[in-house]
């Protein structure tokens, strides 16, 4: 199966039908939208029915969406829960997320809803975003708590400020964290997904963030402001180079299949899974960006 | 539902609608409505409205609205969140 | 003096005025200093009340006005007051054109002071009032091209026209700058009333800022000028021009910008003395960043920039860019400092930008041009004169000029407006037909006009992702949903013209009031 590519999440506030009813048209490979942070408390209850109409109506094309509920220990979290599924969102984005029984809890109560609604149970996906020290210890346990889950995100912001710390250009104080979330990602076989980049207007920050993170090995990022989108792409698309070496790799392993045989090479070496994988992953991310070839 | 206090939704954004339910005993559903595409969809959008205290139960309610291009989906919200919070009801029943 | 006999000459009779003999007594000698004479015999009257009567204006008669001043514009107002406190009647008004600033016209078509209307727009509660039935004659609409031409061939001759200006010497040199000290109120290029000035039987210039002789540079000169008013105020700085229009940051016009950008670059007219006309609108200033990036890129350099200037152009010019500017209106101070400094910044008359009839204008030479739109239906017809609710909320300018001479005219525009379609299956008004609409770019999707097949194999070449304009329409429509015709009376209140003078859509008196009653 095609691995589904999730480069640039874009954040929208559930709240703002402006933004809600066309979010679709910009670039990103998800869509985010927002019933936690970017809600204030009294409008909980309208954002949650604004996002379930929207859903249910608006056709957003092909982008992964994903709504970031309130957490599940309050009624408002599992009001958001019911409404969410019920709207057939692709993804549930559980926030603060800190222990694997976070997840347990969640997916069993998607679980109920799914079949409360007569739709198969697993239909609904699940990402964990991981906020706080204690959740970046858990990582691992949190990756595998779930079939359901697709991805684990770090959200950075309350992050520094559990560690007593704040956000640095150079993201040293990230270091461990996103470490710890790619080791758990890959050994669950999921999605990797980085924080958000804060400041709309430094896109030299934006592009440097970008690339540690790809280099380190995430999948994409977040992004607060559809500006931010093009960037991160960029960042994320293969050089020709790149692109070119994996065309060869995959007409090497056409041209075996064709003669049956078993070994395949390429200029002399052997072509082994990491380097198809990594071929194949370079072809996706060519074709996404829409580079011809 | 019964209506028991005044609710408020939405905002005077572009491309929201802000909806004020309010009690109307004996008066049927009445809805005021002022609109910046009243005369390309003021009658599309009274009809969502009316649809949306119907579908919740609502009988008598006096529903006034002050649009600035909202979408279908954005009044049904806007309209169905204002009714849940005069009747002071978190009893949400999810339909479109 | 000799006496000199000139009846002795062979064939005199075919040398035309050759006749009079000279006469000492005729000759007059200037005696006083240039100085004395900028005081004494210059063109300054006391008041605009004895320029109007100076002028001979007559009930009927036709006036003119420009729009250089846009909101902050104190002029119309404070002539038509003048003229109706003088208890003229009856007057044609031909402005280049009317915004919300012009409101008090409302009183004085009340009042039959005005009895009908020539602009290239209209806009704010004046507009609103037209729209509803206020005049009794219908306002004639005229692109700036269109206007230029009927002013040149006479069939619009303006009897008196009031042209403000930033500064003016004694005699009438005019412009939209100051060299010697400006007073405050800058507007750049005076395009629209040099024709005017050039044009009209008489012509009065109302000033804030008398200056020295010469006044040059100017916009407007003494050869055409008759009467000078000095008055305290012309405008509102603030209404007239921003400091620098500044780049949006709205991601779906940035979106748009840098489809444009791209479309640009695919075609074969993007090459080395290209030319280019852009609006000041969000997407139109955003495509010259875009722009740029690729001509850098490419190391091509545009020839000339035309039309309405902002600072964005003017740094391209700056920095080499784009050689020559021409400039019928500055939209910001930086345009207008460009004007005021840059040698190859040319100022030019609204006949030399866009006239049909004229002996050569600018927009035959233009490559490209990117035109915004209120609404653009499936035969590419756009309409930038009436908004959705069939009201009048716009201007012509030089939509249609541009479209026609410019080998690629590219509309961008958001598929909906809130809850309103921007392509639809008819527009309530075509004002630049679709025959001369190549592509219509917007944040869902780009149409090439069909009958530009060779545009759309460039798109193709490039690798452009090209939808149907119909398939535009469905998609707006399956957003907002189907609305209600627009209902009119069978009053006409607007004949549009195209820029040929020809009729190409009416203006119907909107119906008040639908939908809103339960």
């Amino acid at each position: 199966m095609q691995e589904k590519l999730r480069r640039t999440m874009m954040f929208v506030p559930g709240n703002n039908p402006g933004m809600i009813k066309d979010a679709y048209i910009y670039n990103c490979d998800c869509i985010m939208f927002d019933l936690e942070d970017s809600v204030s408390y009294a409008e909980k209850d309208a954002a949650r029915s604004l996002v379930f109409h929207a859903l249910s109506t608006i056709d957003y094309g092909d982008k992964e969406l994903v709504v970031r509920v309130n957490a599940l220990n309050t009624p408002i979290g599992l009001d958001d829960l019911e409404a969410m599924v019920r709207a057939r969102v692709d993804v549930i984005r559980l926030p603060k997320t800190e222990t694997a029984e976070d997840i347990v809890f969640c997916d069993a109560q998607i679980e109920r809803i799914e079949k409360t609604i007569g739709i198969p149970v697993g239909t609904t996906k699940l990402m964990a975003a991981i906020e706080s020290a204690e959740g970046v210890l858990n990582a691992p346990q949190i990756a595998k708590a779930s079939t359901r889950l697709i991805g684990i995100a770090l959200g950075a912001e309350d992050y520094v400020t559990d560690l007593k710390t704040n956000r640095s250009p150079e993201g040293i104080e990230l270091l461990f964290a996103r470490c710890m979330i790619l080791q758990a990602a890959r050994a669950a076989g999921i999605s990797a997904l980085d924080t958000v980049f804060s400041d709309v207007n430094d896109e030299e920050g934006l592009i440097a963030e970008a690339k540690h993170i790809k280099q380190l090995g995430f999948d994409g990022k977040s992004v607060i402001n559809p500006r931010q989108i093009q960037p991160i792409i960029e960042v994320f698309t293969p050089t020709l180079k790149e692109i070119q070496k994996a065309k060869a790799v995959m007409e090497a392993i056409a041209q075996a299949n064709k003669r049956g045989s078993g070994v395949i090479s390429l200029n002399g070496k052997m072509i082994d899974r990491p380097i198809v994988l990594r071929a194949e992953r370079v072809l996706s991310l060519a074709k996404a960006a829409k580079i011809l070839f | 539902m019964d209506i028991v206090t005044t609710g408020f939704a939405g905002t005077m954004e572009s491309s929201d609608i802000m909806v004020t339910v309010s009690k109307a005993p004996g008066a049927g559903i009445t809805i005021q409505l002022t609109s910046s595409v009243s005369k390309q969809f003021g009658k599309q959008i009274r009809s969502v409205i009316r649809e949306c205290a119907e579908s919740l139960g609502v009988k008598d309610v006096n529903i006034s609205a002050i649009d600035q291009g909202a979408l279908d989906c954005v009044i049904k919200a806007r309209v169905k969140t204002a009714i849940y919070r005069a009747c002071l009801s978190t009893d949400y029943r999810w339909e479109v | 003096m000799q006496n000199l006999d000139l009846t002795g000459i062979a064939h005199i009779d075919e040398l035309l005025n050759v006749e009079v003999p000279f006469d000492n007594e005729h000759v007059y000698k200037e005696l006083k200093s240039c100085h004395e004479r900028e005081l004494s015999d210059n063109k300054i009257v006391p008041s605009l009340q004895d320029a109007i009567r100076l002028c001979g204006l007559k009930d009927g008669m036709t006036i003119s006005f420009h729009h250089h001043f846009r909101n902050g514009d104190f002029v119309v107002n404070r002539v038509m007051d003048t003229i109706a406190e003088m208890g003229f009647k009856n007057l044609v008004l031909a402005p280049s054109s009317l915004i919300d600033i012009h409101k008090p016209l409302i009183e004085h078509i009340k009042n039959g002071v005005v009895r009908r209307i020539e602009t290239s727009g209209l806009r704010g509660e004046l507009a609103e009032a037209i729209s509803h039935g206020l005049m009794d004659v219908p306002v004639v609409f005229r692109s700036h091209g269109g206007r230029a031409a009927v002013i040149e061939t006479g069939q619009l001759p303006i009897d008196v026209a009031f042209i403000g200006a930033p500064s003016c010497d004694p005699l009438g040199n005019a412009n939209g700058y100051s060299r010697d000290n400006d007073k405050g109120i800058v507007c750049g290029s005076m395009g629209y009333a040099k024709l005017d000035a050039q044009y009209a039987r008489k012509v009065v210039i109302l000033t804030d800022n008398i200056v020295p002789f010469p006044n040059v540079p100017f916009g407007v000169s003494e050869s055409d000028v008759d009467y000078v008013v000095e008055v305290d105020a012309i405008g509102d700085p603030n209404g007239i021009m921003s400091g620098a229009t500044r780049y949006t940051t709205n991601p779906k016009e940035l979106m748009i910008a840098q489809k444009v950008a791209d479309i640009i670059d695919a075609t074969d007219y993007f090459r080395n003395g290209f030319s280019i006309q852009m609006g000041s609108g969000g997407a139109s200033l955003a495509t010259v960043r875009f722009m740029k990036e690729k001509m850098v890129k490419k190391n091509i350099k545009a020839s000339f920039a035309l039309g309405g200037i902002t600072g964005q152009i003017v740094q391209l010019h700056e920095e080499g860019l784009i050689k020559k500017i021409l400039d019928v209106q500055s939209f910001d101070l930086e345009a207008a400092r460009s004007l005021k400094d840059n040698r190859f910044h040319q100022q030019i008359s609204a006949s030399y930008y866009a006239s049909p009839n004229s002996k050569g204008s600018a927009v035959n030479q233009l490559d490209f041009v990117i035109l915004s739109a209120l609404e653009i239906d499936i035969d590419f017809n756009v309409n930038v004169l009436t908004g959705s609710d069939g009201v009048i909320r716009g201007a012509i300018g030089g939509h249609s000029d541009t479209a026609a001479g410019a080998a690629v005219a590219i509309i961008t525009c958001p598929l909906t407006r809130g809850r309103i379609p921007t392509i639809v299956n008819r527009v309530n008004t075509i004002v630049t037909p679709g025959k001369t609409i190549d592509i219509v770019v917007t944040d869902q999707g780009i149409a090439v006009n069909p009958i530009r097949t060779d545009l759309m194999k460039m798109m193709q070449d490039a690798d452009i992702d090209l939808c149907t304009i119909e398939e535009l329409r469905d998609k707006a429509a399956r957003i907002v949903g189907e609305g209600t015709p627009i209902a009119y009376t069978d009053k006409v209140v607007g004949v549009v013209t195209y820029r040929d003078g020809s009729v190409i859509d009416l203006i119907y008196q909107v119906k008040d009031d639908q939908g809103s009653e339960e």
